[in-house]
């Protein structure tokens, strides 16, 4: 691949919103899926010679399955309330990024076809013919949105735009052109199981690898279980949580409070992801299809618990779909959640007095935490609304002394994305993520400046993985970004609690 | 009967008839179409009457907006509250006698008019002037603004300029609702105000002011988050499963 050639967005003093640049991005767009793995998820392999007639009838059918896309594409009423939400707007200043601009290129093809006003008078209310160029505008700029739904918290209407963008990636898919990293991916998972393409013995062998490290460290028999029939827990974590840095040190960490609270809990190589990509590419049926596999993992293993590791988009897959996609979990233990985040579980000891902590470990850390978009606007833990900016929070607190929270308009439901969500953490696509990053390096920048801050915590593999990337393009530290329960893992006393 | 009014009168059934059928089968819609995914925004209300809340807070406050810019909120919330004033206060024209409360907001009625000319003037003037906004509008976005300031102007007009004959005006409306027809008094400015209030209920439903009654269906405002306490499951999804 030829090195890419652009220039990192400079940190300005106070965020800015760029003047618009037509055409900024419009040469960005991620590779084709290879025809076999079109081919594992069902979709033809090239564009048909009748792809226009397939364009519109499948828009007519999406339009009857998802409320939320019928009512998107005919409310808004282009108020531009969004128009300066979107972290890949600010990063990039193509108009095309500003949320409602990027619906209207759906939006302009929907109202010529099925509605009176662009049927007759398609001039007057911005609708368009469907061609080819617009099929390649919508490859393009449908893959420089992460779904990460921020506009959808300012919008009058709660039009999200992920909404909009997942179902723009269906019909895509639907007349060949799918995306490379996101299909190749969902094929892995079918294959072996996760999406780092990690089999079962590989798996086994990781997991004693890490037995070992911690044992060297600690000197005490943490085990990390692969497939064990009759566990408690069966865990369920992004397959990055394996191997990856900084991921693994968080799962070190999960093992570390199941060994600590005596939960016995177990991984299954079946189900060895929590990601669940079918979500980017809007696709229903291959969303069900990987979330089935958890569902078959925790039978097969006579679990009682579903518990799943830090990971944005997963959570939102396992907290708000997971129980429609691959439900009734009657089978399951009903006192607790179905399914629990790690940190829920975390959190829960700490209330409960069970875990103990010498928060002096990570007194060499000042850290800020970093909301996952898909967590913040998409998903909940604990019992009430908010729980998932209250928890992580808290658990990072009860572990260490120094914390610093970011601008309060860069956190919570307002968080920016990391720039790497929604199918686009691929190389192909490095451009996008590097600008797409610059809000959420410009918070922190503030706080680096201010607190000292020399640690990013985030809860999500994308991020953590996004960060590690595009940190050192804005000078900062590549090691900077940690998992949340790397943090757990330093502090917690093991055997401490007999 | 005089052809302007033979005109008007058939404008007027035509255009409710449109607006009334063009919202039902909306509504419709919108009803029957499922979410098959929980897709609230987050942080969201758990139970049903804390999503009725954030719904009137949304409908009655504008909150998102407010959240994302405050002069757009200002523009756009001082417009609708002033415009809801302006048409309650109309409600005068179609009952006889006129209710208590319909009285009672007369006054403030009256100049609500010049709140909605300020709110859709600055409207106008982003649409214009903020190059990102500029960039996203579409003839239609000019022209709807332009047709409602130019209903709320006329309005104005014949309050404070050029009187109409109010009488005549009432016996005319009365006579729609009661299937009686009487003259429209063939005043210019009435003639333009009446004719834009038509053209507007025409395109209520084929345009964006679907956005009154879509904002209700809105699955990221309208859903409890509750999926782990309860499952949802759209029928089309339900037929995933029998396979």
């Amino acid at each position: 691949m030829a090195k890419a050639k652009f220039e990192t967005p400079e940190l300005k003093e106070f965020p800015e919103i760029p003047a618009i640049q037509v055409g900024a991005m419009a040469h960005s767009k991620p590779f084709f899926a290879k025809p076999a793995h079109q081919e594992d998820l069902g979709f033809p392999t090239e564009l048909p010679d009748d792809w226009k007639e397939i364009v519109i009838a499948k828009m007519g059918e999406l339009l009857k399955k998802y409320r939320g896309l019928q009512v998107y594409l005919d409310t808004c009423v282009k108020c531009g309330a969004c128009t300066d939400k979107c972290h890949y707007f600010l990063g990039t200043a193509d108009p095309k990024n500003m949320p409602v601009a990027r619906q209207d290129l759906l939006r302009a093809v929907y109202r010529r076809y099925f509605t009176f006003a662009g049927k007759y008078f398609p001039k007057l209310v911005g609708a368009v013919d469907l061609t080819k160029e617009v099929l390649d505008d919508w490859y393009s700029y449908f893959h420089q949105c992460s779904q990460c739904r921020r506009c959808s918290v300012y919008c009058p209407y709660g039009i999200d735009t992920a909404e909009v963008s997942m179902a723009a990636r269906e019909i895509l898919d639907s007349v060949g052109m799918g995306q490379k990293y996101c299909n190749e991916i969902i094929a892995k998972v079918y294959k072996i199981g996760n999406n780092l393409g990690l089999p079962g013995p590989a798996l086994i062998d990781t997991m004693e690898g890490i037995e070992e490290d911690v044992k060297d460290e600690t000197g005490i028999d943490v085990k990390y279980p692969v497939d064990v029939v009759g566990a408690d827990v069966l865990l369920v974590t992004p397959s990055a949580d394996f191997f990856a840095e900084p991921h693994v040190d968080g799962l070190i960490g999960y093992g570390k409070v199941f060994h600590e609270a005596g939960i016995s809990w177990t991984v299954s190589s079946h189900a060895s992801e929590a990601a669940n990509f079918g979500m980017f590419i809007g696709s229903y049926e291959n969303m069900r299809k990987v979330a089935l596999r958890i569902r078959e993992a925790a039978i097969e293993l006579k679990v009682k618990r579903i518990v799943i590791g830090e990971c944005g988009h997963a959570w939102r897959v396992a907290y708000s779909f997971l129980n429609t996609l691959a439900g009734p979990f009657d089978f399951l233990d009903q006192n607790y959640p179905i399914p629990q985040h790690i940190i829920e579980v975390t959190h829960g000891l700490i209330q409960e007095g069970k875990l103990t902590f010498d928060k002096s470990a990570n007194d060499h850390l000042n850290i800020t935490f970093h909301d996952s978009c898909n967590v913040a606007r998409a998903s909940r833990m604990g019992n009430t609304p908010g729980g998932q900016f209250r928890l992580p929070r808290e658990v990072i607190k009860a572990v260490a002394n120094n914390f610093y929270d970011m601008a309060p308009e860069t956190i919570h439901e307002n968080t920016f994305c990391c720039g790497g969500g929604g199918g686009l953490l691929t190389d192909d696509l490095i451009e996008l993520r590097v600008k797409g990053a610059m809000p959420r390096m410009q918070a922190l920048k503030q706080v680096v400046d201010e607190h000292d801050v020399n640690h990013l915590v985030a809860i999500c593999a994308i991020c953590k993985s996004q960060f590690s990337k595009t940190l050192p393009y804005y000078e900062f530290p590549m090691d900077m970004i940690g998992s949340l329960h790397a943090l757990v893992s330093n502090a917690i006393q093991l055997g401490t609690k007999d | 009967m005089s052809l302007v009014t033979t005109i008007y009168t058939a404008l007027f059934y035509f255009a409710t008839a449109i607006l009334l059928v063009g919202v039902a089968r909306k509504i419709y819609i919108y009803a029957s179409t499922p979410a098959p995914l929980k897709i609230p925004t987050t942080p969201a209300p758990t139970t049903r009457s804390g999503v009725v809340y954030r719904m009137l807070k949304e409908v009655i406050l504008f909150e998102s907006l407010f959240k994302s810019n405050k002069w757009i909120w200002l523009f756009g919330w001082t417009f609708h509250m002033a415009m809801w004033a302006v048409l309650a206060r109309h409600l005068r024209y179609f009952m006889e006698p006129v209710a208590g409360l319909i009285t009672l907001i007369q006054p403030i009625g009256i100049y609500a008019g010049f709140g909605m000319l300020l709110g859709l003037g600055g409207l106008f003037a982003r649409r214009i002037f903020v190059e990102r906004i500029r960039y996203i509008s579409a003839p239609s976005d000019y022209l709807m603004l332009l047709l409602i300031i130019g209903i709320a102007a006329t309005g104005l007009l014949m309050k404070f300029v050029e009187h109409t004959d109010v009488i005549a005006v009432k016996a005319f409306t009365l006579g729609l609702v009661y299937f009686d027809i009487q003259p429209m008094p063939e005043d210019p400015i009435l003639m333009v105000h009446l004719a834009s209030v038509a053209f507007l209920m025409i395109i209520f439903p084929i345009s964006k002011l679907l956005h009154a009654p879509g904002v209700f269906f809105s699955p990221t405002r309208n859903q409890a988050d509750n999926p782990r306490e309860q499952r949802h499951l759209s029928p089309w999804a339900a037929e995933l499963e029998k396979n």
